[in-house]
This record gives C-alpha cells, sequence and structure tokens, in this order.
C-alpha cells in the first residue's frame, strides 16, 4: 500500500504549512516520516540541510514535536502534569534536575496551566487543559518545528478557537514553524501561511492560503471547499457532483487518482497520471488546470 | 404540521449530585428537522437517551410531556419501549464503534432489526440492508455485509450506524452528531441523504450537533443547549439573523469562517468551561463566563422573546 506516493515541499521558518485531506490520504503517516516516528520507503526529510535519518533520538527530538488530536490518549494517564511535560528534558540526559523544573514551570505558565494544575492527573482536567500540557511538552525543548495532526478536532468549538489563539501566538513568540494537519478547512485558512491538499498520498494542489482559498484550481480541491458548510442559513447542503463512492488507498486509480470521483474527467485523465504539473505558478495535479 | 414528538418540561439527574437536563422542551413535526446544539456536558445527549429511554439506571428522569405520536412514553414499560426502538423511533449514536456488536456481522445486525420488528426472512432482510447500504454510499454493499465492524473505518461504520436506523423506515430519527466522524464531501452527502428521506417518507429529525454550519444548512429549528437548559430556541432563520443569549453569540464568534479575511485577529473564544450543575442550582449557569452578568443573574432569568417563535433565556432585551 502507497500511504504517501511522492510528496515534496519545503518550508522556511515561521511558514505554516496546512495539510488538508480526508481519511485515507495519507497525511498522518506523513506526519509519522517527518516526525521521524517511521522510515519513509524513499526520499529523505531535511532539517537546516541535514538529513533527519541522520540524527539521534535526541537530536531529532530537539528539532521536530507533535501535538497529537487526542489530548486524552497522548498523556501518560498515570503521570502528574509536570511530570509529563519534563520527561522529553529528562530524556535529553544533560539537563540539571532544577533546569528541567524551571523551564517545565514556565512553559507551563506560558501554555495557561496554573502551578496547582501542574500536580493534577490527566483525568482532572478538560480536554483543552489536556491539550495545553501536550503543546506544553511539545515546545519545552524549544524545537524548530511542530507538526500538529488534528490538534483542535476533538475539542468543543469554544476551546478550539482558545488552543488555536495559543498556538498562533506562541508561533510569533518563539519564531517556530508548523506543520498543521486539519480536515477542517476553516481552520486551516485560519492559522495556514501555505496550504496543500492531499489526495491518495499525493499533495494534488499546493498554493500560499489566501491564493488557494480564492480559487482553488484542483477539482477536489473545489469540491472540498464546496462542501464546507458555513453557519450561513438558506444554502442548503451542496451537491458536490462527487458521486457516491470514496477513496481506497488499497486501490489506487491510474492515470489521475481523482478521476473515477472527478465531475471534470476526461478519457486521458484515466491514463496520464498528472503528477507534478505546475500551473498558474503553483502545484495544481490536474491535465485540465 | 403533524407533531411526532413533543417534550415538555424533561428533567433528568443523576443520583443526588448531577442535575444534567433541567426542564427544558421541545417538538419535532413531520418532515421537520429540529437541531439540539451545544457543546460537551451540556445534556444534548442525556436528553436523546431520555427520549429514547435508554438512561443509566441511576439516572432519573421526569417530563411534563414526553409523546410519541400518541404513544406516552413516560408510560411504556421497556417491552413497549423494546418495539418501537429500531422500528419507528430510531437513533444513530455518537460512537459507532461501541454502538455495533463487534461478535456479529454487519449483515446480521441489519437484518436482525427487519426480521425482529417486522417479521420479514433473513434473506429478505439482508436485501434490503444492501439496498441501504448502496443509498448511503458504500459501494460494494453484498461484501460489506458479511464484514464485521472492526473491519470497517471509522467512516463507514458511521454510515452503517446510518443505514441500520433506516431499516424500517422510522418515523422519527434522533442523530447524535452523525456526521462527527466523517469527511466533509461525505458529510454533505449523508445530510443531503436525510433530506430526500424527510421529502419521501416525512421523517421527523432531531439532529444533535455541535456543528452550526451543519444547524445552519439543515435545521428548520433550533434549539442551543447550555448546562442542562435550552438557552435559546428558535426558527434558524430568525435565531441567526438576531442571535440574542450571550452563549449563542459567544459559539458563533468562535467559529473561522473561510473566507471572511480575519486571520490575523485571534478568533473569539469563551473563557472558562461548562460548569457541573447541582438540582438546587438557582439562575444562569452562563454567569461565570458572560460579560453582562449582573448579580441579579444569579437569582433570576427571565424568559424573551424576539419574532415568530424565537425565545431566549437572559436578562438582555433584544439583539
Amino acid at each position: 500500500m502507497h500511504a504517501v506516493a511522492g510528496v515534496s515541499f519545503a518550508l522556511r521558518e515561521g511558514d505554516v504549512l496546512g495539510i488538508v485531506g480526508e481519511s485515507g490520504c495519507g497525511k498522518s503517516t506523513l506526519a509519522r516520516i517527518i516526525l521521524g516516528l517511521m522510515p519513509p520507503t524513499e526520499g529523505d526529510v531535511l532539517v537546516d540541510g541535514r538529513s533527519l535519518s541522520s540524527m539521534d533520538r535526541r537530536e531529532r527530538a530537539r528539532l521536530i514535536q507533535p501535538v497529537f488530536q487526542d489530548p486524552f490518549s497522548s498523556l501518560n494517564p498515570r503521570q502528574r502534569v509536570r511530570d509529563i511535560v519534563r520527561l522529553p528534558l529528562a530524556a535529553q540526559g544533560d539537563i540539571p534536575a532544577a533546569e528541567q523544573r524551571d523551564r517545565v514551570m514556565q512553559m507551563l505558565v506560558r501554555v495557561g496551566i496554573s502551578a496547582e494544575m501542574a500536580d493534577r492527573l490527566p483525568a482532572q482536567l478538560s480536554g483543552g487543559q489536556r491539550q495545553r500540557v501536550a503543546i506544553a511538552r511539545a515546545l519545552v525543548l524549544h524545537p524548530r518545528i511542530v507538526v500538529c495532526d488534528e490538534p483542535t478536532s476533538a475539542l468543543d468549538v469554544s476551546v478550539q478557537a482558545q488552543i488555536l489563539n495559543l498556538l498562533a501566538d506562541l508561533r510569533r513568540d518563539l519564531r517556530l514553524t508548523y506543520l498543521f494537519i486539519s480536515h477542517n478547512l476553516a481552520v486551516v485558512e485560519h492559522i495556514a501561511t501555505e496550504v496543500a491538499v492531499m489526495y491518495l498520498g499525493r499533495f494534488v494542489e499546493q498554493a500560499p492560503v489566501d491564493a488557494l482559498f480564492r480559487e482553488p484550481r484542483h477539482p477536489y480541491t473545489r469540491a472540498l471547499l464546496a462542501s464546507v458548510l458555513t453557519p450561513e442559513p438558506g444554502l442548503g447542503v451542496p451537491d458536490v457532483g462527487l458521486g457516491d463512492s470514496y477513496p481506497d488507498p488499497a486501490d489506487i486509480p491510474s492515470g489521475c487518482r481523482f478521476h473515477p470521483r472527478c465531475p471534470l474527467a476526461e478519457e486521458r485523465c484515466g491514463r496520464e497520471a498528472p503528477d507534478g504539473i505546475v500551473r498558474h505558478g503553483r502545484l495544481v495535479e490536474c491535465l485540465l488546470a | 404540521m403533524t407533531t411526532v414528538l413533543e417534550v415538555s418540561n424533561l428533567r433528568v439527574t443523576f443520583g443526588t449530585s448531577v442535575a444534567a437536563v433541567r426542564d427544558i422542551s421541545l417538538s419535532v413535526a413531520r418532515g421537520e428537522t429540529h437541531c439540539l446544539v451545544g457543546e460537551s456536558g451540556c445534556g444534548k445527549s442525556v436528553t436523546a437517551l431520555a427520549i429514547m429511554g435508554l438512561l443509566a439506571r441511576n439516572a432519573h428522569r421526569s417530563a411534563g410531556v414526553l409523546r410519541f405520536h400518541d404513544h406516552d412514553l413516560t408510560r411504556l414499560n421497556e417491552r413497549g419501549m423494546a418495539r418501537l426502538r429500531g422500528d419507528k423511533l430510531a437513533m444513530i449514536f455518537q460512537e459507532p464503534m461501541t454502538s455495533l456488536n463487534p461478535a456479529y456481522t454487519i449483515g446480521s445486525q441489519m437484518a436482525e432489526v427487519l426480521e425482529r420488528h417486522r417479521g420479514v426472512s433473513r434473506a429478505a432482510a439482508l436485501d434490503r440492508a444492501a439496498e441501504l447500504l448502496a443509498r448511503v454510499g458504500i459501494t460494494a454493499p453484498g461484501m460489506r455485509l458479511k464484514q464485521y465492524p472492526h473491519q470497517l473505518s471509522g467512516g463507514l461504520r458511521q454510515r452503517v450506524m446510518i443505514s441500520m436506523a433506516l431499516m424500517c423506515e422510522p418515523e422519527l430519527l434522533i442523530a447524535d452528531e452523525p456526521t462527527t466522524a466523517l469527511d466533509v464531501t461525505i458529510q454533505a452527502q449523508i445530510l443531503r441523504l436525510l433530506q430526500s428521506l424527510q421529502r419521501e417518507l416525512g421523517l421527523a429529525l432531531l439532529l444533535i450537533t455541535h456543528d452550526l454550519g451543519i444547524v445552519a444548512r439543515v435545521a428548520d429549528r433550533v434549539s442551543v443547549m447550555y448546562a442542562g437548559k435550552i438557552v435559546e430556541s428558535g426558527p434558524t432563520a430568525a435565531l441567526f439573523s438576531a442571535p440574542s443569549h450571550p452563549y449563542t453569540r459567544g459559539l458563533l464568534r468562535c467559529i473561522p469562517v473561510p473566507g471572511s479575511g480575519r486571520r490575523d485577529e485571534p478568533l473569539g473564544s469563551i473563557p472558562g468551561v461548562v460548569p457541573r450543575i447541582a438540582p438546587d442550582f438557582v439562575g444562569c449557569a452562563f454567569r461565570d463566563r458572560c460579560d453582562h452578568a449582573i448579580p441579579s443573574c444569579s437569582r433570576i432569568v427571565p424568559l424573551r422573546f424576539g419574532t415568530s417563535g424565537h425565545e431566549y433565556l437572559c436578562r438582555l432585551e433584544g439583539a
């Protein structure tokens, strides 16, 4: 199974690359490869010109950290908050205990977790508070890159807004670079500087955020955007013309991966793969763009 | 308009310490979609379970009126409820993995619904099941019927749950977050399916969600729930054009809207968390998170009226 099939991109410091795509598109697999949690079958991940695979675990941890979707399962239920956030520092092996404690408390304050909450177990915190702890843990080593995989999808709307605002502040203050994976297009538009649309393992469109949302060029991107239900009464539920089928990563169509569901597909779309097409100054993997 | 579901003064408490649903009223008519919207802990799922008679044993339910057509649900015993459930009164739960039996095939579980309620043969029931799976966009339905729940992705399981609820052509469908686990394109497809069923069968739909986008696009009427109470309700257009309760307005400010161009400003958010309410609680439960709270909010909460059936619980007048 080709979960990720030929993805290339470059991030500059301070960028937020939003990756949007539906289930089975490979975005979580891509996140795991970038985090070093699984090796790529082919290709490489470079940070500041250095290959991730040439680094040991501790060095990778100093450069790239994750924030996952489920704040409950990503925190050790048997550890107190302060120990959860201290673990990355302890695992480096060369940071004195007193410095560890100071850095933990500083980061907890920074994410809005009080000293009293630092002594609690995860089950004693709300979903939003747990996610703040996960963010503190991700940032305590001052990494360069944070990979956020659906960081607010499991949270209520009012809490999601708090967390997104926090992530935006931290990016500015700590000069972080984010890879922000989400199925929520409105959230991605709010936080990203650049957006890639992923489909069955490939980036099918990539552009700066305003350009992509103002003028989506790939038929899949257009269908995705048209499916978003904004809180405007009277507009009904759109029929985006994709028919009833859904993508199966175990059975990838020939030619253009999207062609069986594409309302514009022509005969050649089933034969020619549109890999790597650049048009209108952006990646748009479509023969008809 | 025929009323299919009528709920008046519903209360649910757990033990002596938690009042999960505190005197709520709502109704759903034939062919109508009523959305019950709120965040975690507001009591919306408990409301659904209360209507279905599926509350835990330590729950205490009381209601002035709890009526499905001319069935008084407060007087039906478990056997009476079991006859209605899955047949004329169906529910889609939030967690498809825990609602599907892992030890039986999809086909077996779906067929059972028709076999029990309508006495049809297994073969006929499986045909109907395959037809419904195809309607929710599942390809190769014959193959899926032979599979077990763990062999399906979360999105597929959710679609199976929806089909299962439709097996007996229910008159009232209570759907608790039916599209939360689904991709946006599939969500749109499912919502359109539910709408076409409404047109075909006159299905009454009580749709529970936290997503105001879904509410705006599909609801005829909306009830906004907070800490066990309906704090604002009314026809969808009226509520969205004049959101009046501070919680409703806060929720609307939290949602990033694509194309709004307000990207560099922080999103609106509501500070604090939803409180746990004890049965003897008095006053407005939102007061600790509200910019407009005054001392009387801890004692009295007036009911205000907007246009055409729009009402809300707040001292503030007019939006």
